[in-house]
């Protein structure tokens, strides 16, 4: 891959860029030590997954049998163990199921509130304002202890409501689209108020379709945040059935100890996800990111 | 499109909300009807989220002021001991070292990802073939999991065995026990985070690069300014937000580092990267004391609101707003 990489890269630009003169040439240099750095850096970024892949593939691999770069005997067979003996395919469906619902809901909390705090002044609006973000600065830990007994007392405990509810609103989110909003343009609003539409209209018909890159963003955001989220998952969901992909994943290390082929496996398959929704969404998150005036 | 506006209009009877609302100047609404009706679309937009925050961060957060005034093990009934546990942390040589620990991960930390970023976001801001592959490969580690990323750097950095040791070890280095040793268990967990944030502040740097106009550099180079020029005089300052908000957040999450801690070393050995939220949640699920570890929460969270306030007060002395 590197390869390919070296050649798309630098071959084509040095052509063209043929040194004539010492500028070009102290140009050609800077762009060819660019290329280095880059894919190297590239490189090092890639090699641990690269390393879970090969790792996951050589049957046996432990700390004491460490993988070949190039696996003599590739197998799937951790792949295979790791559905059979484990009920992996359920804890990825129990994943799905609370990140899609998390991402799903915090678009439209996120987007509402954004919309409220971008396009209807009311009284003490800053305040409220400041409020949202400042539960950005709360660490999670810290309201673990009186989130656990609060739902204890709903009888949350061991549910996918209670693992879901405390995820249903971000000030990340809600920053995130107040800040797109602000960018659509105000004429737009009121050309549409002038036709007579409401704002709920005004949000859906306006609004959403224009801060496309930003929601997609935020999709990203979600998603990864339920994906990956332990503690609070681990706090919750106590039954085998209900575990999600992280806590699954811990739990691996501690009972194939030796069996770094399974655990690297699981690791694989928990990151294949993300990846494409990554894939699909890349080219809006850095747009959305832009556009979002964070800058 | 307008025509379907003016339908759906047709159920929003009240004229006088519609071009009262949204804009600004026409406030204040006039009949009291309307104004219930402006106070109700308001709240409608609102509560979705307000409820939630309210109920799940808010109320517990006040929740967790109430239980660190008590003596609490969980289980048994609360006992009131007014600002004891706070009191008793400050004279705790412990805290002082997992704050300690905790400004030792971000002072290492904020500098890699930050400079890191910074020269990553550079380089993939040029005109370069491949590069939103590249830019993939940087940002693959953002959205894996720390299980995931901590369970790899456990077997990369493996003191016997691993990859780095067996490299270290061909070129006649004998490498450090890594997350095995107290002087080496930090500077493993700074480097695994830094690799994984990289992409993040990669990113979100991308993004302010993009956002300054190409003609300034035009004007640069006209004026003859070289590269190192160009960076100083154009880019940094025009890229000040963006670095604001960089260092805003990371300084948030650092001071919250919890999950690659948890996952790598477990605050060992022997505590040498126990940091602040390791040892909130140590305090309460491991040895039952909710009331400390409460009272040590809210120190957490006075440090980290202090942190941000002078920050965005001193933003302005840096950070250009185009």
């Amino acid at each position: 891959m590197a390869d390919a990489l070296l050649t798309r890269g630098t071959a084509p630009r040095a052509s063209v860029r043929a040194p004539r003169s010492r500028e070009a040439k102290t140009r050609l240099t800077g762009i060819i030590v660019l290329h280095v750095v880059i894919i190297v850096g590239a490189i090092v970024m890639f090699f641990p997954f690269l390393w879970t892949i090969i790792t996951s593939i050589t049957p046996g691999a432990s700390l004491t049998n460490t993988p070949a770069l190039i696996p003599e005997n590739p197998s799937l067979g951790a792949y295979q163990r790791l559905f059979a003996e484990r009920p992996f395919g359920q804890v990825i469906l129990n994943s799905l199921l609370l990140a899609i619902i998390t991402t799903a809901v915090q678009l439209i909390t996120s987007s509402t509130a954004a919309y409220a705090f971008s396009r209807l002044p009311f009284r003490g609006q800053t305040a409220v304002f400041g409020v949202y973000l400042a539960t950005m600065m709360i660490p999670l830990q810290v309201l673990i202890v009186p989130l656990f007994v609060e739902l204890k007392t709903f009888g949350l405990l061991d549910t996918y409501l209670g693992a879901l509810l405390p995820t249903f609103a971000s000030a990340f989110g809600i920053f995130l689209l107040r800040q797109a909003i602000n960018q659509v343009p105000r004429e737009l609003d009121e050309a549409a108020t002038i036709d007579g539409a409401g704002h709920f209209r005004i949000f859906t018909s306006i609004i959403l379709p224009n801060i496309r890159p930003a929601l997609a963003t935020l999709v990203v955001f979600a998603f990864m945040g339920s994906w990956n989220s332990f503690l609070w998952p681990l706090v919750v969901l106590r039954s085998p059935e209900l575990q999600t992909l992280p806590i699954a994943l811990a739990g691996l290390q501690g009972q194939y100890t030796s069996q770094w082929d399974v655990i690297m496996a699981g690791s694989v398959v928990s990151v294949l996800p993300m990846l494409a929704l990554y894939v699909f969404a890349q080219k809006y998150v850095i747009q959305g990111v832009a556009s979002s005036g964070i800058k | 499109m307008s025509t379907s506006i003016a339908q759906t209009a047709l159920v929003d009877k009240d004229p006088q909300v519609m071009t009262s609302a949204p804009i600004r100047v026409s406030r204040p609404v006039r009949s009291s009807r309307a104004k219930s009706r402006y106070a109700f679309t308001v709240l409608a937009f609102l509560l979705p989220s307000a409820i939630p925050l309210l109920l799940f961060v808010l109320g517990p957060m006040v929740a967790a002021a109430w239980v660190s005034l008590h003596k609490w093990n969980l289980l048994a009934p609360m006992q009131w001991v007014g600002l004891g546990n706070y009191a008793k942390l400050l004279s705790d040589p412990i805290t002082g070292d997992v704050f300690l620990h905790t400004v030792y991960y971000i002072a290492g930390y904020l500098p890699l990802v930050y400079f890191g970023g910074l020269a990553l976001a550079l380089a993939l801001n040029t005109a370069l073939k491949g590069r939103s592959l590249l830019r993939g490969i940087y940002f693959l580690p953002v959205v894996t999991s720390w299980i995931v990323v901590a369970l790899v750097w456990r077997w990369l950095l493996s003191p016997s065995n691993g990859i780095i040791n067996t490299a270290l070890a061909a070129v006649g280095i004998q490498g450090p026990g890594w997350w095995t040793d107290p002087h080496w268990a930090m500077p493993a967990i700074i480097f695994a985070s830094s690799w994984k944030d990289l992409g993040f502040v990669m990113v979100i740097l991308l993004a302010g690069l993009q956002a300054i106009p190409t003609d300034l550099y035009d004007a640069a180079k006209v004026d003859g300014a070289g590269w190192w020029r160009r960076l100083f005089s154009v880019t940094l300052p025009l890229l000040s937000p963006s670095t604001f908000f960089v260092i805003v957040i990371s300084l948030i999450n650092g001071f919250q580092v919890f999950d690659q801690v948890y996952a790598m070393t477990g605050g060992g050995p022997n505590g040498a990267s126990e940091v602040v939220v390791q040892q909130i949640y140590d305090l309460t699920f491991r040895y039952g004391r909710a009331g400390e570890a409460s009272a040590l929460s809210w120190m957490l969270f006075a440090v980290v609101l202090a942190v941000t306030v002078i920050q965005i007060r001193g933003q302005r002395r840096w950070v250009t707003y185009g």
